[in-house]
């Protein structure tokens, strides 16, 4: 019932966020589990938030919404986008466990973050599920 | 479910502490809060009511130091108590490793404390969690109530009512005083550590 990751995976997970996210122009970039626990979290060298407070709310704000979507009789829910005067904040699903949280300023469009979010995701789900197969 | 971090030997594990409206949660977790300052890193997060009431829950992150070489680093939470707030409540359980079970110890809220946890099971249910196995420890808050002269449920009605057949480690307690918070802390952790131990093995 309790999720493990190694040296190598926890590396892997890493360099995707950095070298797909921060490297262009994201602020702090974080995988969660949808429980709250902090997997991996990266920043562009300023270290501005309370990522465990962040990682709380993220996974609670994220849970809540999807309830809300089942009941408006939806079935699919992978999104939350928050757009501030200066910070964006980006909420996306993963996996069934698993979310990705992004924090973001108006230098970057939306359209190029959507198009490297995807990228990442596809790698990070290629990450964790060599885990769930062992 | 916890997360082991086995590069930089960390463990997240989730406590929550659960029980009917008003019985005391969010005064424990205030009270650990104010008390253990250095233990803690972030501020305490609450999502409250206009009239201080938990609407979602209270949180913070408790760095309770090495385990067998891990750093652990324990997620405090507590539910909403309200019984109409019960679609939030179960969100806050999503992978919870350990659960404190706060009862109220005054006596016209018996009712409440029974259907509390039985609330809990049914929640844990849903998770396929089962209350027979997870980490458990119970609390009867607000002893001291008595010396106010108001009514309080004897232990021994306590324990029929809420441990006859869970039979897990109990506590007389007043949070607001401060009477045995950390002792009741202190059990759920190691319960829930000794469990993550086993399951690790
Ligand atoms: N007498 C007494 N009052 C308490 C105790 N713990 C909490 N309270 C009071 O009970 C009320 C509800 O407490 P709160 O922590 O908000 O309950 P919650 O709904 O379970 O989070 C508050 O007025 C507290 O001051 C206790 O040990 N003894
Ligand atoms: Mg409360």
């Amino acid at each position: 019932m309790h999720l493990a990751l190694d040296g190598e995976q926890l590396d892997k997970i890493y360099d995707t966020l950095k070298s797909t996210l921060i490297d262009i122009g994201v602020e702090t970039a974080m995988l969660l589990d949808t429980a709250g626990n902090v997997i991996t979290t990266v920043d562009d060298g300023v270290d501005r938030h309370d990522i465990y407070s962040l990682a709380a709310l993220a996974a609670a704000n994220f849970s809540a919404m999807r309830s809300m979507v089942k009941i408006a009789g939806e079935e699919e829910f992978s999104l939350l986008f928050h757009k501030g005067q200066k910070e964006n904040i980006y909420l996306s699903s993963v996996s069934d466990d698993f979310l990705l949280f992004i924090i973001f300023n108006n230098d970057m469009t939306l359209g190029l973050l959507r198009l490297k979010v995807a990228k990442v995701i596809g790698d990070l789900i290629g990450i964790l599920v060599v885990d769930s197969s062992q | 479910m916890a997360f082991i971090n086995l590069k930089d030997k960390l463990i997240q594990a989730k406590i929550v502490y659960y029980g009917p409206g008003k019985c005391g949660k969010t005064t424990n977790l205030e009270y650990v809060y104010n008390k253990c300052r250095t233990q803690i890193n972030s501020k305490m997060v609450t999502i409250k009511t206009q009239g201080d009431r938990t609407l979602f829950f209270d949180f913070f992150p408790f760095d309770i130091g090495k385990i067998e070489g891990y750093d652990v680093k324990i997620q405090l939470y507590t539910v909403p108590g309200q019984v109409k707030y019960n679609s939030t409540r179960r969100l806050v359980l999503k992978g919870v490793d350990g659960i404190v079970f706060v009862a109220d110890s005054a006596e016209n809220r018996r009712n409440a404390n029974v259907a509390s946890i039985n609330n809990l099971q049914e929640n844990l249910t849903l998770y396929k969690k089962n209350i027979f196995e997870i980490p458990l420890v119970l609390q009867y808050n607000k002893r001291d109530l008595a010396k106010q002269g108001i009514p309080v449920l004897n232990i021994s009605t306590l324990e029929k009512d809420l441990n006859k057949d869970l039979r897990v480690p109990s506590f007389e307690a007043s949070a607001v005083e401060g009477d045995n918070v950390i002792m009741t802390l202190k059990k759920i952790i190691s319960v829930t550590m000794a469990s993550l131990e086993k399951e690790l093995k």
